[in-house]
């Protein structure tokens, strides 16, 4: 009788898994300008992920909604083809930042400094502004849309270089220091961006770059959103595999035991600096290649953009969605780009509709969209507490600290005293 | 040169002002360092809350009426005590709720949820005025408004003088207390070792909450006088004031008090000296916006050339 039940629960939990797995697709094809289908469209991704079944078959699933599905309700709706793409573009930084502060263990609040240069070096040249300082006998500004694939690869390298130039002084320090350094790298930078109009006019200062030209493919123009959903989809997709492998690999090991214990690793004959520097770099270029699409995307581009805000809202993706798990930055990102674009916005126009109506009456200073900082505060605190190890935590190299607080709430008999101080 | 001399003794004066400010906030980051080697990244928004409820406390005596009537040191000293009992009352609970259940905890956790308090905080006293007064940003009234004469150029505003001797006497009682009474005995020692000293008897948890008690504090009374002299604050305003305010406490070796008012000293004359020459320096080529790099830069400097400090120790890392 329990066996049947046991049984009859199994297959109740498997129907309606694949239920939420697929029924979201119809409704968000049906109801392309329903919030909710929206969201439940991106969390049956999720689901797809958790399911128990083939991995084909998962994959196909997977690929089917995002590559027929989304494209074919975007082309009713491009607003959440907008920001389906800008869940994408966060996806790959917060990958980026993924590794840095996840698998190497070192905190970086200057991660914005890179996605900066990355847009800056591409809106510069694909606007008049490079002009300004490059004669026309060498070259006439805008460069053509066919640069941007150049500019994507310099964009990723030169990111990566000054990663590099940054990282060799500053990654021998210990990690809150690091931390802080990279915050102020990361302003001086911002500064810079906002005061480099004079003496002579690299980014035209506040007023910011505009307009960006787009990218073209063999002369075909890219620059409607779709265009720039596949190609946000396709960086996503190598993104993941890069950092995948990179996990898996015997780089990803001397990451993981940087992070746990850097003597130890150091007597271990890890090349402790040289290890800390390729996850800094790698992160930064993955920022650059990002700031180079966004800025081909926004085809505006100002220093407010780049602020110590975007910096903790990526660390916040992270952190939510687990450190050092790929899955988890993709949830994580997915998550509090809804959050912003999706969910407080909807909040904050249903109670502009209730003090229209006269029920409730709030200020103006009182919008839920003007509050993010307190949202991600409130996210940063809490999982700390209550859930450091992420919503969806790594399941190889997690954490000591983490591992030992997950699996005490699982069963807080079993203490391992030598796990614990550590 | 004489252009650069013409100008020295007002910046002078400027950047001794903000470095007071920024001593008394440095000394909240060193001492909480001191005890449990957190960087407190919300100490920034404890400023800003002490800012606010000390300008706040002035307005209400202004919209009461009791401003005209009533000294204008009293009304200060009333203004700081709210903002020292509120600010040092926000940092207890700050430790209790988001610091002490990660103290374990490997560094980098207990600083990510410092970060989310700061931006907590300065969306919820944006909130509170918002919903108060539909504004987020306050003018402070001005308490003094005479100046005296230096010499034909400089003046120095009586509110300013202010600012410096409410400083220099919190400095000054901090020090006394920390070097000679037996609370400050106790902070010293949880500062050494803490599982030692609560070997004898001390009850570190206590300790720990005092000690943010006084760092909250005393940055409050900071935010107070910041208000008083520069009349204008919204939430945002302890962010880089924060940061250089850290830079102030690495700059003088943190964990060491001494070295907190050193380097707040010295960094807010030097951030004043630079932003007025900079401008001489390169012909007008650049200008004063370049100033908030300047402690940026310094902040780099110091940490990777001397990490200790000015008149901080060395500490090798142990297995």
């Amino acid at each position: 009788m329990i066996e049947m039940l046991k049984n009859n629960s199994r297959t109740i939990q498997m129907i309606s898994g694949w239920f939420l797995a697929i029924a979201p697709s119809i409704i968000f094809y049906l109801l392309p300008q329903s919030n909710w289908a929206f969201i439940l469209f991106v969390v049956s991704l999720f689901v797809i992920y958790k399911i128990k079944a083939n991995n084909i078959i998962k994959g196909i699933l997977a690929a089917v909604m995002l590559f027929a599905v989304m494209p074919a309700v975007g082309l009713e709706n491009t607003y959440y083809l907008d920001v389906i793409t800008q869940v994408g573009i966060y996806v790959s930084l917060a990958i980026g930042l993924n590794i840095v502060v996840g698998f190497a263990g070192l905190l970086n609040f200057g991660f914005v400094a890179f996605y900066a240069f990355g847009a800056y070096f591409y809106a510069i040249f694909a606007t008049s502004q490079a002009g300004n300082f490059i004669p026309a006998a060498i070259a006439h500004f805008p460069v053509s849309g066919n640069w941007f694939w150049l500019f994507l690869i310099f964009g990723a390298l030169l990111s990566g270089l000054l990663g590099f130039l940054l990282g060799l002084p500053v990654l021998r320090l210990r990690g809150d220091y690091l931390a802080i350094v990279t915050l102020g790298f990361a302003e001086i930078i911002r500064i810079l961006f906002n005061n480099m109009d004079k003496p002579i006019n690299f980014t035209n200062g506040p007023k910011g770059l505009s307009p960006i030209q787009p990218p073209e493919f063999f002369g075909y123009m890219l620059n409607q959103p779709i265009h720039f959903y596949f190609i946000v989809l396709v960086v996503v997709i190598l993104t993941i595999i890069i950092a995948k492998r990179l996990d898996a690999s015997r780089i990803g090991r001397a990451w993981a035991s940087i992070r746990e214990d850097e003597l130890a690793a150091r007597s271990m004959g890890i090349p402790v600096v040289r290890m800390k520097l390729l996850a800094f770099v790698i992160g930064a270029s993955f920022a650059g290649a990002m700031g180079v699409i966004f800025a081909a995307k926004q085809t505006f581009i100002d220093p407010s953009s780049f602020g110590f805000m975007e910096s903790i809202g990526i660390l916040c993706m992270v952190l939510l969605g687990g450190m050092g798990s790929v899955s988890g930055a993709v949830m994580g990102a997915a998550a509090v780009v809804l959050l912003q674009l999706n969910i407080l916005k909807e909040f904050s126009d249903y109670l502009g509709q209730l003090s229209a109506m006269g029920i409730l009456n709030i200020p103006s200073q009182v919008d839920p969209a003007k509050y993010e900082k307190m949202v991600f505060g409130l996210i940063l605190i809490l999982v700390c507490i209550f859930r450091p190890q992420g919503i969806l935590p790594s399941k190889r190299y997690l954490p000591s600290w983490f591992k030992n607080k997950q699996e005490n709430t699982i069963s807080p008999k079993e203490e391992d005293p030598d796990v614990a101080r550590s | 040169m004489e252009l650069f001399l013409q100008i020295l003794p007002q910046s002078l004066l400027d950047g001794l002002i903000l470095g007071m400010v920024y001593a008394v906030v440095a000394l909240g980051y060193t001492m909480v360092y001191g005890v449990l080697e957190l960087i407190n990244f919300a100490h920034s928004e404890i400023f800003m809350v002490g800012a606010f409820a000390g300008t706040e406390t002035l307005l209400f005596l202004q919209s009461m009426g009791y401003l005209t009537g009533m000294p204008a040191p009293v009304a200060l000293i009333l203004a700081l005590f709210v903002a020292l009992i509120i600010s040092g009352s926000l940092g207890m609970l700050m430790e209790r709720v988001a610091y002490r259940p990660l103290r374990e905890a490997p560094r980098l956790v207990p600083l990510i949820s410092a970060i989310g308090v700061s931006f907590f905080l300065q969306d919820f006293v944006r909130l509170v005025e918002g919903l108060w007064k539909n504004a987020f940003y306050l003018t402070s009234p001005t308490l003094f408004k005479s100046t005296i004469p230096i010499s034909s150029t400089l003046k120095l505003p009586v509110k300013s003088l202010v600012v410096i001797l409410a400083a220099v006497a919190m400095m000054l009682a901090l020090h006394l207390f920390v070097s000679r009474s037996k609370w400050g005995k106790a902070i010293r020692a949880v500062a050494q070792d803490r599982d030692t000293s609560s070997l004898m008897s001390i009850n570190v948890n206590q300790v720990i909450g005092l000690t943010f008690f006084i760092g909250a504090g005393l940055g409050g009374c900071a935010g107070t006088l910041f208000a008083t002299q520069y009349a204008l604050i919204n939430p945002y305003v302890g962010f880089i004031l924060g940061i250089k305010a850290f830079t102030a406490a690495v700059l003088g070796g943190i964990g060491n008090i001494p070295g907190a008012m050193v380097g707040g000293i010295l960094l807010g004359v030097l951030e004043a000296v630079g932003a007025a020459s900079i401008g001489l320096l390169t012909n007008g080529v650049l200008g004063a916006e370049y100033k908030d790099i300047i402690a940026f830069v310094i902040l780099i400097l110091v940490l990777i050339l001397k990490p200790s400090g000015l008149l901080g120790e060395e500490v090798r890392e142990k297995v």
